[in-house]
């Protein structure tokens, strides 16, 4: 009984998800296991929600100006998901941070950079890859590329905390739990979950700000550095700002296809 | 060799631990517990699911809502009276009941069980946690 | 013939005594570890992978050592090495346990590790290792077993058992091989980057394993009435000079590619490794002793008189053994991790209750490899006297 009931529900969904008479199902599902409760639930997206076939962020480094742009960004985006601030170094944990550029860009610093860019720090997080190396080496999918709109997320109560995802990821934008973190939250948002140790995180482009029809935090403090929008859709302010612009990403040899662009 | 002696005994002890729950708690039964509605929850009449399917399915239910709120990006759950609700433990469950010693611990403690949901899903988290 | 294992000497009962207390003590700081999590340990989210999984790595190749005894009997029929084979059979079921027991204990959240069989994914080298390691493990447990007590009960062993064998042989190549798969085929690790790693990897595991399988038989025969015989020590002794030479080989290829072609993120691993980069460098001293231990192995093993002289030849599997964990047991996962991706140098040290926990999972591992080696060893000692009173009726 409860297993069918959660069969049920997963079909459901997912003909829900892929617009087939979601009734239909369930009413097979319900006669076929004989189930008497409540056999017409079903699942929606809330109609608020900002919905992309693949999200993508611009960052426009000519409009930094100074450090405590960043870290206003880094300091929205840790309070909303209740990223820890721990003393010890090692165990650190960031969504989002700051860098100079020759370590975001590693390969393609030169030793004379714009003066412009050597002075600055770039804000950098997950990239969100159209191929993330990560998603392929997790052995439980616990990290995954959801294909409706390309953000690569994390399920918390899936992952084992091998940190395969962490040696494969060639932007170090992931960060494991060594402990637990919930003692050095400084204000818990109740609302977002917190998360407990032996589990990785990391950027997630706010997919609990989307779904309810809101930009990701840190771009909302961003002061127009940073962009947010539809890679796919060419009149989003996104395409826009990269059609005018050269726009640079990080690591691209490597194949990974990422979603944060760095206008230089 | 002649060891039905030992053997019987050995039995018997051992037949005797395991048991050990079961006459220990003899005539001891617990009563089962109430659990207290917070005024929220009370002016809401009902909840997602019929009283005795959420009481006896709200884990499977909130394993679905799970798998379907963080893998499948879909937020918003419809009933079978067509009411919709947010899947979410902490937006949606633990906003009306947000009393949770008096509500989630009272069956759970009673049934001895310990989910560690609320481990992260964060109410009134538990003193001893 | 479980049996054979609880009728030992003081000395044995002794040896499990205290391989047991350090498991237990070590046990006691893992349940620090599960309670505290995984901060107990050096790493950092930098050096994400560390002490564990690289004993892990090591071990492996000890595990799949235990083929090169397997090998030569089954497959070329050089009949000196069935006195033997059991004995890297059983090698390999001790190391593939600590195996399994590293990524346990490397894990941070263990409670959910069956995840990986409810939610298999193939696309994961972590998948197919955990087949690969677990049928290992079987194989080995089922043919070792059998083979011991057909030979106990003087039958020859059942027929069904020899595809078995045969599967083993392939399959210890792939244990070592999907091991090494988990590292280079990350891209941005420009260290594991390089398509030589799986032999690489093979090529120290048949020198480290038959190096330790040759002291073990050298101790065998020190504390047992069982003698693994002269013949069979020198043949190991060849296969560890030709696969330590290789070892050194393949490492060399992989210096030349770094130096010549001078690509950063292929060089600065190395030079982080042996010369040390931004002034910091904690594994050089190690590294430069891995690399002596090793060329000096190789001369004292390519020598002849050196090599049959087994005084010396076991301080050179010795040589071979510490040389080979050092270089995977130590250079390889840091030196993968540092510098970091956004090439900054954060290193890595293990700590304390991070040894103390390793040390308990080495523990382990021999605990298994005594009582295995006991049952084996009662068995050979037992065949011997049948066969002299044999001979003395005859």
């Amino acid at each position: 009984m409860e297993r069918s009931r959660r069969e049920f529900l997963k079909i459901a969904g997912a003909s829900a998800a892929i617009g087939l008479g979601a009734g239909q199902v369930m009413e097979a599902v319900a006669a076929a296991t004989n189930h008497q409760a409540a056999p017409e639930a079903q699942v929606a997206h809330q109609p608020e929600a900002l919905k992309a076939t693949r999200w993508g962020m611009v960052v426009d480094t000519r409009k930094i100006e100074s450090a405590e742009q960043i870290e206003k960004m880094v300091e929205a985006c840790h309070k909303e998901h209740n990223v820890p601030m721990l003393e010890e170094e090692r165990h650190r944990i960031k969504w989002i941070w700051e860098t100079h550029f020759h370590n975001a860009f590693p390969s393609q610093a030169t030793d004379r950079v714009s003066e412009h860019l050597e002075h600055i720090l770039l804000p950098v997080m997950c990239n969100h890859c159209e191929n993330p190396p990560c998603v392929r080496a997790c052995p439980t999918k616990a990290t995954f590329k959801r294909e409706s709109d390309g953000i690569v997320m994390m399920d918390f109560h899936r992952c084992i905390g091998c940190r395969f995802c962490m040696a494969a990821c060639p932007y170090g934008s992931r960060s494991f739990n060594f402990r637990d973190p919930k003692p050095f939250i400084p204000e818990i948002n109740k609302a977002y979950p917190t998360r407990m140790k032996g589990v990785v995180e990391k950027c997630n482009f706010c997919v609990e700000r989307l779904a309810v029809g809101k930009l990701p935090a840190c771009v909302e403090v961003s002061d127009g550095i940073l962009t947010f929008g539809d890679l796919n859709d060419p009149e989003s302010e996104v395409s826009k700002l990269l059609k005018e612009n050269y726009a640079i990403r990080r690591k691209t040899n490597l194949g990974t296809g990422p979603s944060v662009y760095y206008i230089v | 060799m002649n060891d039905k002696g030992k053997i019987v005994t050995g039995l018997v002890i051992f037949a005797a631990l395991v048991s050990f729950p079961f006459w220990y708690n003899l005539g001891k039964a617990a009563p089962p517990p109430e659990v207290v509605l917070t005024d929220k929850a009370k002016a809401a009449k009902e909840c997602v699911l019929p009283k005795d399917e959420i009481r006896t399915e709200h884990m499977q239910l909130l394993d679905v809502w799970r798998d379907t709120q963080v893998r499948d990006g879909q937020t918003v759950y419809i009933n079978a009276k067509g009411k919709s609700y947010i899947m979410s433990l902490s937006n949606t469950c633990l906003d009306c009941h947000s009393n949770y010693k008096d509500f989630c611990d009272r069956c759970h403690v009673y049934a001895s069980v310990d989910p560690y949901c609320f481990d992260c899903h964060i109410d009134n988290p538990k003193e001893t946690k | 013939m479980l049996e054979l294992a609880l009728k030992g000497t003081k000395k044995y009962w002794g040896l499990l005594a205290v391989l047991g207390g350090i498991a237990g003590v070590a046990f006691l700081v893992y349940l620090y570890q599960l309670q505290f999590g995984l901060g107990i340990t050096g790493l950092s989210r930098d050096v994400s992978w560390g002490f564990y999984i690289a004993q892990f790595t090591f071990l492996v190749g000890v595990a799949a050592g235990g083929v090169m005894v397997v090998l030569p009997y089954y497959l070329h029929d050089y009949k000196a090495f069935g006195r033997i084979t059991i004995m890297g059979e059983f090698l390999a079921v001790a190391a593939l346990v600590m195996c399994l027991l590293f990524i346990m204990v490397d894990l941070g959240q263990p409670m959910r590790m069956l995840n990986v069989i409810f939610y298999p994914t193939p696309n994961s080298m972590l998948f197919y290792d955990m087949i690969v390691l677990n049928g290992y493990l079987f194989l080995n447990i089922v043919v070792g077993w059998n083979v011991l007590e057909a030979e106990r009960n003087g039958t020859h062993y059942q027929p069904w058992l020899k595809p078995l064998i045969y599967l083993s042989i392939p399959w210890a190549v792939s244990i070592h091989t999907v091991t090494a798969y988990l590292y280079c085929g990350l891209p941005g690790r420009g260290f594991w980057l390089t398509a030589i790693l799986a032999p690489r990897f093979l090529a120290s595991a048949f020198a480290a394993g038959p190096a330790l399988l040759i002291l073990l038989c050298l101790i065998v025969r020190r504390f047992t009435r069982f003698d693994p015989g002269r013949e069979q020590i020198q043949s190991l002794a060849k296969i560890v000079t030709y696969a330590i030479i290789a070892n050194v080989f393949f490492f060399l290829c992989e210096v030349f590619v770094a130096g010549y072609s001078q690509i950063p993120e292929h060089t600065d691993h190395l030079k982080y490794l042996f010369f040390g980069l931004h002034g910091k460098g904690v594994l050089v001293p190690w590294m430069w002793t891995s690399m002596g231990l090793m060329f000096g192995a190789i001369i004292l093993l390519v020598v002849p008189a050196t090599r049959r002289h087994e005084g010396v030849l076991a301080v050179s599997c010795a040589m071979v053994f510490v040389g080979a964990w050092i270089d995977k047991g130590l250079g390889l996962i840091s030196g993968g991790f540092v510098p970091n991706p956004l090439h900054e140098v954060n290193e890595y040290l293990p700590t304390g209750p991070e040894v103390t926990i390793a040390l308990g999972v080495w523990a382990v591992g021999f605990l298994v490899l005594t009582i295995l080696y006991k049952i084996a060893v009662s068995v050979k000692e037992d065949n011997a006297g049948v066969l002299r009173t044999r001979v003395i009726k005859g």
